[in-house]
């Protein structure tokens, strides 16, 4: 199947038109977009640690979990929306990017990771985890994140 | 020697052209650069959040803190040199740049708002450790940060843009003030 002609067709949306057609949208979405990302990264980063047992250990990770996620909620929509947005105004460059593939391809499996079986694990009692289980779903989520942040940033250096 | 002079003196610096030209060495900095805002100023937010008393409800303020802060300072310490590694390889063009100056300002307040914070109403946490909400001097610090770091990063977002460089003109006459740009005399 060739996508080509659906980001072509997302650059001709009113709003991609809107965001080209700017010298300020552009940056000032991206900053917002930079914003989100250091709340969401925060909330990943502790929710995470806190399985790997590196910060918090006095709190229960589902407690840390739960107090977490609606912010984990709120800074993932800050993000997807500026990140459309950014997106439809240069879907065709997006297209051809390596790193766009990569972010959008673990980006996907970040979500449905983080709220299938790191939520699952996260949630119960510290004792019920076990010590692997708790640092490999931990570990997996950083590294899905990871991959998302990492094409995130190299969007922007290519071409 | 002016601060105009010493920023001229590092650009001539071999090292200062080798990372500014690297292919691979500027884009790792300064992606390390962004990366960091998500332990720095993450972190930074989460403690904000809890003095607002909107985050980590359950955790007392101390005990956030505690636990937070060593992690919120690897990450200045990696912002901070990422940060004078990035100025090191343009420091011309940084530092007349009205962003990075306006940069420079708002995290000087950043610094002062941790330090009043620090130095008040946490030596006192022992008396309002639990209490929702807490006490409006902890929630002031706490939306004073948030709103800083995030002003923060925007005006560091808008450095990379050339709107207002010096070699960019006629500029308002205000925007060459702040930016600090040396002008060629009219007709000269």
């Amino acid at each position: 199947m060739n996508l080509l002609p659906f980001f072509e067709w997302c650059e001709t949306t009113a709003l991609g038109e809107m965001v080209r057609s700017s010298l300020w949208l552009f940056p000032v979405i991206e900053a917002f977009h930079l914003v989100g990302f250091a709340v969401l990264g925060g909330v990943v980063l502790l929710m995470d640690l806190r399985l790997l047992g590196l910060v918090m250990r006095t709190q229960p990770a589902a407690q840390v979990e739960r107090d977490a996620r609606p912010w984990l909620l709120g800074s993932l929509s800050v993000m997807v929306v500026s990140g459309v947005l950014l997106f439809l105004s240069e879907a065709v460059k997006c297209y051809y990017s390596f790193p766009f593939r990569v972010k959008i391809v673990s980006l996907f499996l970040a979500v449905i990771f983080t709220w299938t079986l790191h939520r699952k694990v996260a949630s119960r009692d510290d004792r019920s985890i076990g010590p692997i289980r708790g640092r490999v779903v931990g570990l997996v989520s950083l590294v899905l994140w990871g991959l998302v942040a990492w094409g995130g940033r190299w969007i922007g250096f290519s071409g | 020697m002016s601060l105009l002079g010493f920023c001229e003196w590092l650009d001539s610096t071999r090292w200062s052209t080798a990372i500014h030209e690297s292919l691979w060495g500027y884009p790792l900095i300064e992606a390390t650069h962004v990366w960091t805002l998500a332990l720095f100023v993450g972190f930074a937010a989460l403690l904000d959040l809890r003095l607002l008393g909107v985050a980590l409800r359950g955790v007392p303020v101390s005990e956030v803190a505690r636990r937070l802060l060593p992690w919120t300072r690897a990450g200045f310490v990696i912002m901070v040199a990422t940060g004078v590694l990035l100025f090191y390889a343009i420091p011309v063009r940084s530092y007349q740049n009205v962003f990075f100056r306006l940069k420079i300002i708002l995290l000087v307040l950043a610094g002062l708002n941790a330090f009043l914070f620090h130095a008040g109403i946490f030596k006192r946490v022992a008396a309002w450790d639990a209490q929702i909400p807490p006490p409006p001097r902890a929630r002031f610090a706490g939306a004073a940060s948030l709103v800083l770091w995030a002003t923060i990063i925007f005006a560091g977002r808008m450095i990379a843009y050339n709107w207002f460089d010096c070699d960019r003109q006629p500029q308002p006459a205000w925007v060459n003030w702040a930016a600090g740009c040396v002008l060629e005399e009219p007709g000269g």
